[in-house]
């Protein structure tokens, strides 16, 4: 007798523990194998798009720490940095070498919460992310110590930064970066060479080529596909022509090559704050001349940086007046998120999970 | 004759009817045993959650007494005063007896349990063929809640348990059979008598493959498919709160103790040991065992759910066979007092064995054709 199956539909999200937020996707399982996803976004959405085009320039900055939260800094800066590409303004050089450090910090901190979870996903007991977190408290205390803000900086500010670096911040700096290496040694220990996180890794997810450039993909998960691209070097804005680093490449685009791509991105990071360290002057104004309530000129301007997990713009219309007249944010994680479908058809539910922890999603950015 | 024989022998000696003599020690052996294995399950915790914090490199539960050791019990009462939830359309009848069929088995388990020498409740001659018969109540329990909750996450858990279990089963058995080959006997009390040498020293392969095994059995990490937090949120236990749920909690720990005390009989001599009175070496060497048990699981992703079934079928099964055909033949040939030799053949064996499987085998399937 032949046994009678049929497909049915789970729900995973918006509540669900791996979903890195309130992602929610509709799939339709065959036993355990996924035989068709439909991802629903939009639990998060707050407006912020919206939201700006009531406030001055100033006061949007704010806003731009709650799209991606665990990388705060890089959104003030890829912000600054379009609102500076529409006034014209010229930034000190001592604010675009912090500037740069504070970016390749925050990548850091993004990548070692992006590599922790995604080992919570393929089902350690918080194990990684615990000793990822160690690190993170580390840079999160340097944040802290220059702004005063440990998740939500509002550091960064049009022309350059807000305050300068206290007197302890460069020892603070210089110590963290001297252990960092020895720390990255100790998670590679733990996690490179396991065998059940290889057999889990290794082949599973594979985004191949041809279709990360098609989507637009960016950042870790298309360097992780093969293409060398990374906008510090291809186009290299701020300060990045001045630093001497490597752009790490992955090989078939699986989720071992996504992962293995952040832990060395960790390492070139360290190299660009060692060289920003040294290049940096020591005295200089922070900030250009900005008046609070500046308006700047009738026009528009598309800004964007390398942010952690991609390429981050904002593209910003202007009006002449104090608040700009549209403000349109390009999320890196959405775009990436829109090869899911193709990643994760005929894998496994467990799968499922990896993969889109691989993506290193956060909902804040995706939902705006 | 154990402790229990003795009491008998006692009561019979005072004249008491039949009847009493048969029932009253064992009521007394069954009560201490219950209200030792949930002392021992409500340390366990606390334990696990120290050591676990330890490995990840935080404090963990230090507030509530000493060293936080009055911790669970404050989770205890907390679980207890919780409202039980029953889901509208889950079958009540069932999703009411699945806690208890998981539960009770595991305390069943104990009956065979040597403590020390003697303290056992019950010497069945069959003793280690109970703990596997036993032990296989709990998954009808696991399914049971699982298809009563009504839930699809708990149902993906039950499909599993059962997919788990029935792989697992056959290897720990035929390790087990390695073991009797050597004694000559099921009963727990000659196990652990034989075991001049240690029989994870005698026996190493087979040692592995029933550690292996019953990690599974027990849906601990890397097995703990059941309950896999970051795929299926809880499992079987997702729609299960109150008194139901710390069936299930308790049940979890009281199995990873009988396990502890099953390898520890089997493989780790029991309760024999130098100095100390044999009940703290016992416990020593099951606290022992489930140190390991945490450390892997503080260490360890999770296995996917094929990846699992062919770790069973075509790592663990084929091993399983060879060492039952070599430790067959060992039996046959190497005299009794020269059982060295065959710890050194057969650790021999098993380095060879292992690392020619590693080379040899592949974990699992891939992508399927949708």
């Amino acid at each position: 007798m032949p046994i009678k199956t049929e497909s049915f539909y789970l729900n995973v999200g918006p509540q669900h523990p791996s979903t890195h937020g309130v992602f929610r996707l509709r799939l339709s399982l065959d036993g355990e194998v996924v035989t068709d996803v439909e991802p629903i976004v939009g639990y998060l959405h707050r407006g912020i798009e919206k939201l700006a085009e009531t406030r001055t320039y100033t006061q949007i900055i704010p806003l731009t720490d709650r799209l991606d939260y665990l990388a705060s800094m890089t959104d003030n800066v890829a912000y600054c940095v379009a609102v500076e590409k529409l006034a014209g303004i010229k930034v000190p050089e001592r604010a675009e070498y912090i500037r740069i450090i504070f970016s390749e910090l925050m990548r850091i901190s993004s990548h070692m919460m992006a590599v922790g979870f995604y080992l919570n996903d393929c089902g350690a007991f918080f194990t990684p992310v615990l000793y990822m977190w160690r690190e993170r408290e580390k840079i999160i205390d340097l944040f802290d110590m220059v702004c005063g803000q440990r998740l939500l900086y509002n550091y960064m500010r049009v022309g350059g930064v807000s305050q300068d670096l206290p007197d302890e911040f460069m020892p603070a700096l210089k110590k963290f970066v001297d252990e960092m290496p020895r720390y990255i040694g100790e998670y590679n220990q733990l996690i490179k060479q396991n065998e059940i996180f290889l057999a889990r890794s290794k082949g599973v997810g594979i985004l191949p080529r041809e279709t990360a450039i098609n989507i637009g993909a960016s950042g870790p998960v298309l360097r992780a596909s093969g293409v060398k691209w990374d906008l510090r070097k291809m186009d290299p804005y701020s300060l990045y022509d001045r630093f001497d680093f490597d752009i790490c490449t992955g090989e078939v685009g699986d989720c071992y090559d996504r992962y293995w791509v952040r832990m060395q991105e960790m390492t070139q990071s360290l190299r660009i704050i060692e060289q920003a360290m040294k290049q940096m002057p020591d005295k200089g104004p922070v900030c250009a001349d900005v008046p609070q309530f500046f308006r700047p000129p009738a026009g528009e301007a598309y800004g964007y940086i390398e942010a952690p997990k991609g390429n981050l713009g904002f593209y910003i219309v202007s009006d002449g007046s104090i608040a700009p007249y549209r403000l349109h944010i390009f999320p890196p994680t959405l775009i990436n998120i829109t090869a899911l479908r193709d990643m994760v058809i005929g894998w496994k539910v467990a799968d499922l999970i990896i993969i889109f922890g691989s993506m290193d999603v956060v909902l804040g950015e995706i939902d705006r | 004759m154990t402790l229990l024989d003795q009491f008998q022998l006692i009561l019979k000696s005072q004249n008491w009817p039949d009847w009493a003599v048969y029932l009253v020690p064992a009521l007394v052996g069954i009560i201490i045993i219950i209200s030792v294995v949930l002392t021992v399950v409500i340390v366990y915790i606390w334990w696990e959650r120290r050591l676990i914090s330890r490995f990840q490199i935080r404090l963990g539960p230090n507030r509530c007494g000493p060293e936080g050791i009055f911790q669970p019990i404050a989770t205890a009462v907390k679980i207890l005063l919780k409202e039980d939830i029953v889901p509208e359309k889950a079958d009540k009848l069932i999703h009411f007896i699945a806690p208890i069929t998981v539960f009770v088995p595991i305390l069943l388990i104990f009956a065979v349990v040597p403590f020390g020498e003697g303290a056992i409740l019950a010497d069945l001659n069959v003793g280690i063929v109970y703990v596997i018969a036993i032990s296989s109540i709990s998954v009808i329990g696991i399914f049971m809640a699982a298809w009563a909750s009504g839930n699809k996450y708990s149902f993906i858990s039950g499909m599993r348990s059962i997919a788990q279990m029935v792989s697992y089963e056959i290897p720990v058995v035929l390790s087990i059979v390695g073991i009797a080959l050597v004694v000559g006997s099921f009963s727990m009390l000659k196990i652990v008598e034989a075991q001049n040498i240690p029989f994870i020293l005698l026996q190493p392969l087979g040692f592995l493959i029933f550690f292996l095994g019953s990690l599974a059995e027990m849906n601990r990490s890397p097995f703990d498919l059941l309950e896999a937090d970051s795929e299926i949120v809880a499992g079987y236990h997702i729609e299960y709160s109150g008194m139901k749920f710390a069936m299930f909690y308790l049940g979890e720990y009281g199995v990873a103790l009988a396990y502890a005390g099953i390898i520890t009989t089997l493989f780790l001599s029991g309760w024999q040991g130098p100095l100390l009175p044999p009940v703290i070496w016992f416990l020593i060497k099951v606290m022992m065992v489930f140190s390991v048990i945490v450390w892997i699981r503080s260490t360890l992703p999770r296995f996917r759910v094929d990846q699992l079934t062919a770790f069973a079928w075509k790592f663990m099964l084929p091993l399983a066979v060879i060492n039952l055909v070599l430790i067959a033949i060992e039996v046959l040939v190497i005299p009794a007092n020269l059982q060295w030799t065959m710890v050194l053949i057969n650790f021999g064996f098993a380095a060879v064995l292992i690392l020619l499987w590693s080379k040899l085998f592949t974990l699992g399937g891939g992508r399927v054709e949708v």
